[in-house]
């Protein structure tokens, strides 16, 4: 393999692939979705004990483990971490490293905005968290409900530590996004049509769009709440004519696209998974990709359900409560796609299997006290109760979680070109049932006699004593076998035996390159002929074979490394940090050495501002850069010359 | 781009993609879609306060409708220009595109100046600030954000106004000057709306 010299910017430009400048200044697709997957495993972790601390808090009656306002902070962080910070960049990780290789593709679109996601929601993790650090965590729960949020009720800075941390987690977002949908719509590989894409990628088409449409309401939201706290204006403020009812129409007109976008990604997992395990074709494969269209179109129809109970009035509760049992059938469908798929198939139960069975039967069981709640009078009973914590931990857990679990197992040999041992992850998978299961289920029994969500403690003579008690033990039976997996991944990142590159005998092209893929993804153009091209290559007819067409003289075009993501980001996280301390004391900020007086939006946030304009002038001008690079002879054995090919280019 | 001199139009080229849409073209429509949800919420929340207090505020005794209505004009123009300067950059002459550009950087700091005048006036005349009411809160968040929407595009555009002086320009960028121009149109039909929902719907 022969590089050609990297052309330079304005500026010299990193060059280094290795280390921490490598990593730093990567826009590599590969390693920012392993960036993402990092991230998001530790605040899984960071999340998974917080809830703990809240079951062991639950174990017994009247138990006085955290005080109550740190039990607030705790729910209030959990789910603001699990959701934010967890599930969406790892399903973010797996859009980074999957999906371009799905698609044949040499890179996403921007690679250079793809880092900026990844630093924007490292930065607004960190600001999120920091609040721990100044005993201020937001106590107003992950949906945040106005008054709630006022600075008459929450005069400390823990709330805008949360409004900041989300804005910067949206921008991480909205650029990832923008980036994945010119990605797919524009640099599919010459034969993969829309409707011969996999659905995993798919899928992500679907999220993105979804992110892009559902984000700005909440940015809006957290704006105008922020010009409340720190400007003095009313939009959620009672005194000044505000309507916090507002709020949660906002709110969840972002928050229930919210719920498909931790969803739909995971379904494009699973869709993936059960055609490879049972050696059949995804069933009725365009109904799939039209169900999870019309999923995400109906998820902007549907908010108002989060809110039947606060009197909307007879025609918007049935209409909303209509569009919410209408959602049903659309899933239902994939869910029926799915058992046709396993229906007649050679199924081989490996790890990724068993989540992928798990998923269907656990995401069943939340799907269908959903729709119990999508009926008004049912609902009335059941909010706020620990039934619809039973419900959504079913969806995200049971859902979610498991899925992109699945797509761990599924996908690590992919990553790493290493095996996780079959034996030890089924353990661990049954681990992760069992606790799961026992940890839940209990929930719905809590949440039918009466016991609310967010409360604190409880009195031994509501007999909620002894489900809550076998909870926690679930609880913790599922800590550790989640434990037990990011151990798994690790030990087998060094440890793990050679997988070769397609230890499956999988179905979609990701498969076709090797394991782990190098830096240019193809050495080759593949020409697709088939929706499942490497099942075609591996056991189809010679017609539907792949063609691979070798790079021109030219090699590969890679794009240069840079800095400047980084920069902005860091410009960002720096004005951010402004914002929550306006009007703090520096003493506040900088305990001991601080002092006194009081920081205003010149202090912190106009350097930052200033920090992230110079970043992103110097990104427009030094250029996308890049430089050419020559496979390995090797794996254009079976190439086509580009002159013999017909195909541009 | 080190091969681009093997390629005739290397603006052709960049269209070489599965629908025929430059990256970065489709790319801003899909900000463009993000950005009408931003402004949606905006605009809702304006007209949701509107319709609950119809008579605390009279709107109409604090807009002076003919400066707005003219600043309007003036913003509808610089879209004018703005497409002026995208024609010349894809004709590739370097006078009408700067010249253009000018114009509509100019159009676009007067449509800024008489938003400044306007909050100054409203502000020290009409004593509407952002914590009078609902509808100074609603009123100066809604159009502010249209106007720090305005100021970038300002910079945007003269920062490749700048740039076509540099030696590094190249005809290659009429994608990036055209991409700048969709925000500004974009940008400019906003306030159509904005204009519409906040200003003359008062005078109905």
């Amino acid at each position: 393999m022969s590089t050609t010299q990297a052309t330079y910017g304005t500026w010299s430009r990193p060059l280094k692939k290795t280390g921490l400048v490598g990593f730093l200044t990567t826009v590599d697709h590969k390693k920012i979705g392993i960036g993402y997957a990092i991230g998001a495993l530790f605040f899984l972790l960071v999340g998974g004990v917080e809830a703990l601390i809240i079951r062991l808090q639950l174990m017994s009656p009247e138990n006085n483990l955290v005080d109550a306002e740190t039990y607030n902070q705790l729910f209030t962080m959990h789910g603001t971490t699990m959701v934010f910070l967890a599930v969406m960049p790892l399903s973010a990780a797996f859009f980074n490293y999957i999906m371009p290789l799905q698609i044949g593709a040499r890179d996403v679109a921007f690679p250079r905005l793809n880092a900026l996601g990844l630093w924007c929601f490292i930065a607004g993790g960190v600001i999120v968290n920091l609040s721990w650090f100044f005993q201020a965590a937001p106590a107003i729960g992950w949906f945040g409900y106005a008054p709630l949020t006022s600075k008459q009720f929450d005069p400390d800075i823990g709330t805008d530590f949360w409004i900041i941390g989300l804005q910067i987690l949206g921008i991480a977002s909205l650029a990832g996004s923008f980036n994945f949908i010119t990605t797919i719509l524009n640099m599919r590989a010459p034969g993969l049509t829309m409707m011969r894409l996999p659905v995993f990628t798919w899928m992500t088409l679907i999220t993105s769009f979804l992110i892009i449409l559902a984000f700005p309401p909440i940015t809006i939201a957290l704006v105008e709440l922020m010009f409340d706290r720190h400007f003095g204006t009313h939009f959620f403020n009672v005194a000044g004519g505000g309507k916090p009812i507002l709020w949660q129409h906002v709110f969840w007109i972002f928050g229930h696209p919210e719920v498909y976008i931790l969803i739909l990604p995971a379904m494009g997992i699973i869709s993936e998974v059960l055609p490879v395990f049972s050696r059949k074709p995804l069933f009725g494969y365009p109904l799939v990709v039209f169900s999870g269209a019309v999923i995400g179109f109906l998820g902007f129809a549907v908010w108002s359900h989060h809110m039947f109970t606060t009197g909307l009035g007879i025609v918007a509760t049935s209409a909303f409560a209509f569009l919410t049992m209408l959602i049903s059938i659309p899933t239902g469908v994939k869910i029926f796609n799915w058992i046709g798929t396993l229906w007649g198939g050679r199924i081989s139960f490996s790890v990724p299997m068993l989540y992928a069975l798990g998923f269907i039967w656990m995401f069943m069981m939340g799907g269908f006290t959903g729709i119990m709640h999508s009926s008004p009078p049912v609902d009335a009973q059941q909010q706020d109760s620990y039934f619809v914590i039973a419900h959504f931990h079913y969806v995200l857990i049971g859902g979610s979680i498991f899925a992109l679990l699945c797509g761990i197992y599924f996908w690590f040999p992919k990553v790493t070109g290493k095996l996780m041992d079959e034996a030890v992850g089924k353990i661990f998978f049954y681990t992760i049932f069992f606790g799961f299961n026992l940890a839940f289920f209990p929930m719905h029994i809590l949440g039918m006699t009466g016991m609310p969500r967010r409360t604190h403690t409880y009195k031994a003579e509501m007999g909620w004593a002894e489900p809550n008690f076998w909870s926690t033990i679930g609880a913790l039976i599922l800590g550790v076998g989640i434990a037990a997996v990011v151990l798994q991944v690790i030990y087998s990142c060094f440890k793990g035996k050679p997988s070769g590159n397609n230890p499956w005998d999988a179905r979609t092209l990701e498969w076709d390159t090797s394991s782990p893929p190098k830096e240019y993804n193809f050495g080759y153009t593949p020409i697709i002929k088939a929706r499942d091209q490497v099942w075609e290559n591996n056991h189809g007819t010679d017609l539907k074979k792949m063609d691979k067409i070798a790079p021109d003289s030219h090699g590969i075009h890679m794009p240069d490394q840079s800095w400047w993501p980084l920069v902005v980001s860091i410009g960002l996280f720096i004005a951010g940090l402004g914002v929550v301390f306006h009007h703090q004391t520096w003493g506040m900020l900088i305990p001991f050495i601080g002092g006194d007086s009081v920081i205003s939006l010149l202090h912190i946030t106009m350097p930052g501002l200033l920090l992230t304009f110079f970043g992103i002038y110097m990104w427009a001008l030094e250029g996308p850069g890049g430089y050419h690079l020559h496979p390995d002879p090797e794996e254009l054995k079976s190439a086509i010359d580009p002159k013999e090919s017909g195909h541009w280019e | 781009m080190a091969d681009s001199s093997t390629h005739a139009d290397p603006l052709e080229e960049l269209k070489n993609t599965n629908t025929g849409v430059e990256n970065k073209k489709m790319a801003m429509w899909a900000f463009l879609a993000s950005d009408c949800m931003f402004f949606g919420t905006l605009i809702s929340t304006h007209l949701i306060y509107r319709k609950i207090y119809p008579t605390v505020v009279d709107p109409t005794a604090i807009f002076s409708i003919e400066l707005t209505g003219f600043s309007s004009f003036i913003l509808l123009m610089s879209s004018f220009l703005m497409a002026l300067s995208v024609s010349a950059s894809h004709k590739k002459n370097m006078k009408s595109l700067r010249f253009f550009l000018f114009g509509t950087i100019i159009f676009g700091l007067i449509f800024l100046g008489g938003q400044v005048y306007e909050f100054s006036h409203f502000v020290h005349e009409r004593n509407l600030t952002l914590s009078s009411n609902v509808f100074g809160s609603t009123f100066y968040v809604l159009t502010g954000t249209h106007g720090v929407h305005v100021a970038l595009g300002v910079l945007w555009l003269a920062s490749w106004l700048g740039y076509t002086y540099s030696k590094k320009f190249k005809w290659e960028n009429a994608l990036d000057i055209e991409t700048a121009g969709l925000y500004w149109h974009f940008v400019d039909i906003v306030w159509i709306v904005i204009f519409t929902a906040v200003y003359l719907v008062e005078y109905l």
